[in-house]
């Protein structure tokens, strides 16, 4: 697909950094407000897309390349695997690290608090796992659909 | 209309028929009353797994199995949309 | 039958996207009905966990009183990603078959014998 104007290039300068930054703090807050790892990764990969589609795909293409986008999802589907294995001597996808007081292992108050950014375990580490693999996951399916564009004739039918 | 489109109308309306008749005779709608389960998870939530939100406790540490099959499930889905695009050298 | 109003809005969603998968033609919209009737099955596992005055599961500047059940939320939330994934693979699917055939019809297609 081609390029767009300029006005729109602009502006999709502009707001990147503020879409990333949002799309992490969803991720990384998953355990204390709304949200979790598949909404953060969402939010990103959608940030990405807003750049494809104001660049054009070919662009796009060569500063991201295709390669590189599932080696970081492998890196994210094999940490979550990992993290679930490591747990193994009590059961599978056991919680190890929450109550012990290392990293993220306090226990917060009961009842309603304000929330502390140590806690709940293995549940942050899970978070980007899977932020991680959603966000090169989505982007590489909008990237070979915008790439597969360049084949086709022009035309087509209009039908109901 | 053609006998396609009669076809398709009759049972259209047998659908909507069977799922209004099952949406009238379901239970008031903000009324519980057996969440076992449920008000285990809330009261728990915060000393076993020591997570301020419930919903991500349930979806990471109670049913994390299910996590897993979905995760399999976006990579499947990821890897069947480059094969289906894959074109030959210099085609 | 008043009080069941949001049970009435997921038949209602169901039905349009049945009525969009029989009567068009265009495979685009066909598939834009699966993704309605995705929609209103998810919508009706979130309608099925509210309690009456109740505020959302989560202990973060909680207010105090009853809470909503979480866990068909979480299975909502596990619905939603495999209804991304099977749109993404019908989408490229359709992308190919304009590709072999040249139109979208699916009465006057060619791989139709």
């Amino acid at each position: 697909m081609s390029e767009m104007s300029k006005i729109v290039r602009s502006i999709s300068n502009l707001l990147l950094p503020f879409i990333l930054i949002y799309g992490f703090y969803i991720i990384l807050h998953g355990h204390l407000t709304p949200g979790g790892g598949f909404q953060g990764g969402a939010v990103v990969a959608s940030g990405l897309v807003m750049v494809l589609v104001a660049y054009g795909s070919e662009r796009f293409a060569s500063w991201v390349k295709e390669k590189h986008l599932s080696v970081l999802e492998s890196i994210g589907a094999l940490g979550f695997i990992s993290l679930a294995f490591l747990g193994l001597s009590t059961a599978f996808f056991y919680n190890f690290l929450a109550g012990k007081g290392g990293l993220f292992g306090d226990i917060p108050p009961e009842g309603s608090n304000p929330g502390a950014l140590n806690t709940a375990g293995t549940l942050p580490l899970m978070n980007l796992a899977v932020g991680l693999k959603v966000i090169a996951g989505l982007a590489s399916i909008v990237l070979v659909m915008g790439l597969a564009s360049h084949y086709f004739k022009q035309g087509g039918e209009n039908d109901t | 209309m053609s006998k396609r489109d009669l076809v398709g109308v009759i049972s259209l309306l047998i659908l909507i028929g069977f799922l209004g008749l099952g949406a009238a005779s379901m239970r008031e709608f903000g009324v519980v009353d057996r969440a076992y389960m449920d008000d285990y998870i809330i009261s728990h939530s915060q000393d076993e797994v020591g997570a301020n939100n419930a919903v991500t406790s349930v979806v990471f540490d109670y049913r994390g199995f299910d996590t897993l099959g979905e995760a399999t499930i976006l990579f499947a889905a990821v890897v069947g949309v480059i094969v289906i695009f894959r074109r030959e050298v210099h085609e | 039958m008043i009080h069941n109003i949001p049970y009435l809005a997921v038949v209602a969603l169901v039905a349009i996207g049945f009525w969009a998968m029989i009567f068009r033609k265009n495979l685009i919209k066909v598939i834009i009905g699966i993704a309605i009737i995705e929609s209103g099955v998810n919508f009706f596992l979130v309608a099925l966990g509210y309690r009456s005055g109740a505020y959302a599961p989560i202990y973060t500047h909680a207010p105090s009183g009853q809470m909503v059940l979480p866990v068909p939320q979480a299975l909502t939330l596990t619905s939603i990603v495999i209804g991304v994934a099977v749109l993404a693979l019908m989408l490229s699917l359709a992308v190919q078959i304009y590709k072999k055939q040249g139109t979208l019809d699916t009465r006057k297609g060619v791989l139709k014998k």
